[in-house]
């Protein structure tokens, strides 16, 4: 199989719930993570440098700031006049209603219409709270070397604290022998990262067959009783990746780009992750700034400290003002002789003058959109 | 046939820029790097658009392979339009011979056809060697008011410097009763900018009467202009106060740089009303390490700075490596200042690299004030480890490990 032939899906709104915080005002899908980028720029980027060129991304609620990102896909070349993106907003069907659209088989079932009218034989779902840059060509090579019917990515190590995440029993040819859902054990295991590879006509068939059968859970109805009767394998994702269950880990794994080798792992040029182009000016760095171990974007102007940060586009560190441990998305503005310690600030927070706001890594405070601290 | 549009503008873009150098060995002077993610021609686009003009015409010649590559279909500027948008103009073969574009007026009139199909009432013609933020309708809104047949924009020099600038001598009614081109005795401090609005009927007029004559150069400046002023057209001077440099040779395009990191010198590209639009590289967010002494500095995606930046411009993807100290200069689009190695006073182009301990320019401190000058480093051109580089010198060759490089 070439990416040539393959769709790919994307759900953009699940586990909105597990970061509340930064999905109240906005679905998972265009939560901004690593100083430019929305969560939704990596399973896109990944796809598209694949070669894979029609992508349906599947929408619930709270979709105007995805759409606004997403514009015509012209970033990530999607802007086509055969296929392309498709955003696919909630539909309603007898059995699915919007409002009901309530797990990944209906969100599919909704699309069927979608899925029948691509030209092309196979299918790649992602989540989209995700971050990781491997080749996708590997991924289905695999599949077609392994004769499988489903590809599971997975990656080792501890589960997040997700709900319906699948642990995976593999055999020494890889072939998942057993799935556990929603088996948070404390070790290290090979989990599922949400990512699938199959035949069109085989997740039609799955998902119309778990319809019938009142499915409510991809992983519980559909992976997880075909482990005998589909040859289903594990394909252990290669270089960076991770999973964000919730706001501490969005913070770990933001800070976790800090270290050369992350960065240099997700943010390779050679097969770089693309983002709506925003015009920005380059960073204006003061005369007394200091600025040490952080990632900044574009348009920021920084005439304090930042240390062990990560400066979303736009982000003003005035005079005196001290900025360390910290995620400041756009717009943030940190006012003169302001001091913070491990904070998120959403979009268009302003930190008042000689305010001081601390929290721990461990626990970092997080500022809603738009407010005046 | 296209929808009829009341203005506009040809971009003058095929100049070669012969005072910038080896900048301009491989590209056409608009399409060199500037002010840390642009390009000279993203200005004058940037002021189309911004102004609500949608129909640009670039004219290019010199080395335009780069150039026609980075304005292609002219999205980044909201000019990928089915109604007007950019347009590329190269010379081309007719049926009467082929002629290269003998001067800025004959680039003009070999593409009269292209400006007959919108059949405007105006034609604005700019230069692609210009920095600044002008709102063309504005000096249009004067051009009408004035019933002009030409208005050119124009600022007022200091006047010791008023002898290397084409003058204009304007009556109160801000209409233009001489001309002085580089006088040595200026009677005038008004310069022209180099930034016209023709009414198109009169414009083209002159401009077939220009080619007939076999006498003429072909010139904007030197041959139109005085001919419409001699038959008597409308001339007015149309005054601009805002910040505006002719980046055409090293220093200008030096000093321009430096200028966007002092908020003092006029040029505020930070400006959500008026955004200088660019084809920008995706490339990652910026990263300062804890080595990094980052200061009075614009710094911008792709770069890894580890080392020491002082009143500098660093491009995308340009390295500067731990211990390194870069200061007053330019370093453009992936160029590497390895460790220790000290750039100053500097313009280092694409893809160059600095080896460790090397040193390339020097203050004017430190060197004979008559002989200084901004060094260059010319495209993907290696500075060897340790060598020397003196200020004032152009390298277009690779600078061997350990040796002082001497201009031939």
């Amino acid at each position: 199989m070439r990416a040539n032939n393959v769709l790919g899906i994307i759900h953009s709104q699940a586990f909105d719930s597990n970061i509340q915080e930064l999905t109240s005002v906005r679905t998972m899908a265009s939560v901004p993570f690593g100083c430019r980028y929305r969560f939704i720029d990596f399973p896109l980027s990944n796809m598209v440098n694949a070669g894979i060129s029609e992508v349906g991304i599947i929408t619930k609620e709270n979709y105007q700031s995805l759409m606004d990102h997403i514009g015509s896909g012209k970033p990530w070349d999607l802007a086509r006049k055969r296929e392309g993106l498709y955003i696919l907003p909630p539909y309603n069907t007898s059995i699915a209603s919007a409002a009901g659209q309530r797990n990944r088989i209906e969100a599919i079932y909704s699309n069927m219409d979608f899925l029948r009218h691509s030209r092309h034989e196979y299918v790649v779902i992602t989540d989209s709270n995700s971050v990781y840059n491997f080749d996708f060509n590997d991924l289905f090579a695999y599949h077609t070397e392994q004769e499988a019917d489903i590809t599971i990515a997975y990656k080792h190590g501890k589960v997040p604290k997700l709900d319906n995440m699948q642990i995976l029993t593999l055999d020494e040819n890889k072939r998942v022998t057993e799935v556990a859902v929603d088996n948070f054990e404390e070790g290290e295991v090979d989990y599922s990262f949400n990512i699938f590879v199959l035949r069109k006509s085989l997740l039609e068939y799955l998902i119309k067959n778990a319809i019938a059968h009142n499915g409510t859970s991809f992983a519980k109805d559909v992976i997880q009783p075909n482990t005998a009767n589909l040859k289903i394998v594990g394909y252990e994702i290669p270089g960076f990746a991770a999973m964000v269950d919730s706001l501490k880990t969005y913070y770990n794994v933001s800070m976790d780009l800090l270290a050369p080798e992350n960065r240099k792992a997700l943010l390779n040029p050679k097969n770089p992750i693309a983002t709506k182009i925003a015009d920005n000016v380059p960073s204006l760095y003061g005369e007394n700034s200091k600025t040490g171990n952080s990632l900044i974007a574009d348009g920021c102007t920084i005439e304090g400290t930042v240390e062990n940060s990560l400066l979303f586009r736009g982000v003003v560190v005035e005079k005196g003002a001290v900025v360390k441990n910290s995620i400041l998305m756009q717009g943030t503005i940190i006012s003169a002789n302001a001091k913070v310690d491990s904070i998120i600030t959403d979009k268009n927070v302003t930190i008042s003058p000689n305010r001081n706001l601390s929290g721990d890594p461990s626990y970092p405070i997080y500022f809603t959109k738009n407010i005046v601290v | 046939m296209a929808r009829k549009n009341e203005v506009i503008s040809m971009l003058l873009a095929g100049g070669q820029g012969s005072r910038l150098g080896i900048l301009t060995h491989k590209i056409a002077k608009p399409a060199v790097p500037f002010g840390g993610k642009y390009r000279i021609i993203d200005f004058p686009l940037s002021n189309c658009v911004n102004s609500g003009i949608y129909t640009v015409g670039v004219l290019t010649q010199y080395q335009p392979l780069e150039l026609n590559d980075y304005v292609g279909n002219g999205e980044p500027w909201d000019l990928d339009r089915s109604d007007g948008g950019v347009h590329i103009l190269s010379p081309y073969q007719q049926i009467e011979g082929t002629d290269w574009y003998k001067g800025t007026a004959n680039a003009i009139y070999q593409n009269i056809h292209f400006i007959d199909k919108y059949d405007p009432d105006y034609v604005v013609v700019l230069s692609g060697d210009h920095i600044y933020k002008m709102d063309y309708a504005d000096m249009l809104a004067y051009h009408k008011k004035q019933e002009a047949a030409c208005t050119i924009a124009m600022r007022e020099v200091e006047w010791k410097e008023a002898s290397r600038f084409g003058l204009m001598l304007v009556n109160e009614d801000g209409t233009i009763s001489e001309f002085e081109e580089k006088p040595a005795n200026p009677r005038s401090n008004k310069a022209s900018m180099g930034i016209y609005i023709f009414t198109w009927s009169k414009l083209r007029e002159y401009l077939i009467a220009d080619e007939n004559d076999p006498e003429s150069s072909n010139d904007f400046g030197h041959n139109v202009i005085p001919a419409m002023h001699e038959a008597g057209e409308k001339m007015v001077a149309y005054q601009f106060d805002g910040y505006w440099r002719d980046v055409g040779t090293i220093e200008s395009l030096w000093e321009a740089n430096m200028d966007i990191l002092s908020p003092a010198s006029g040029i505020n590209l930070n400006d959500p009303n008026w955004k200088i639009y660019a084809r920008s590289p995706s490339a990652a967010p910026q990263y300062i390490a804890d080595s990094a002494e980052v200061s009075n500095s614009m710094v911008t995606e792709g770069c890894s700075v580890e080392g020491k930046v002082d009143f500098s411009v660093l491009f995308p993807n340009a390295e500067v490596e731990e211990g390194a100290n870069v200061k007053y200069s330019i370093v453009m689009p992936g160029a590497v200042v390895k460790k220790g190695a000290t750039v100053q006073y500097a313009i280092v182009a694409e893809g160059a690299v600095i080896e460790e301990g090397a040193k390339v320019g020097a203050g004017p401190d430190v060197t004979d004030p008559d002989e200084w000058g901004v060094a260059v480093i010319g495209e993907k051109v290696v500075v060897g480890k340790d060598a020397t580089v003196p200020a004032n010198v152009m390298v277009n060759e690779n600078v061997e490990e350990g040796t002082n490089y001497e201009s031939k």
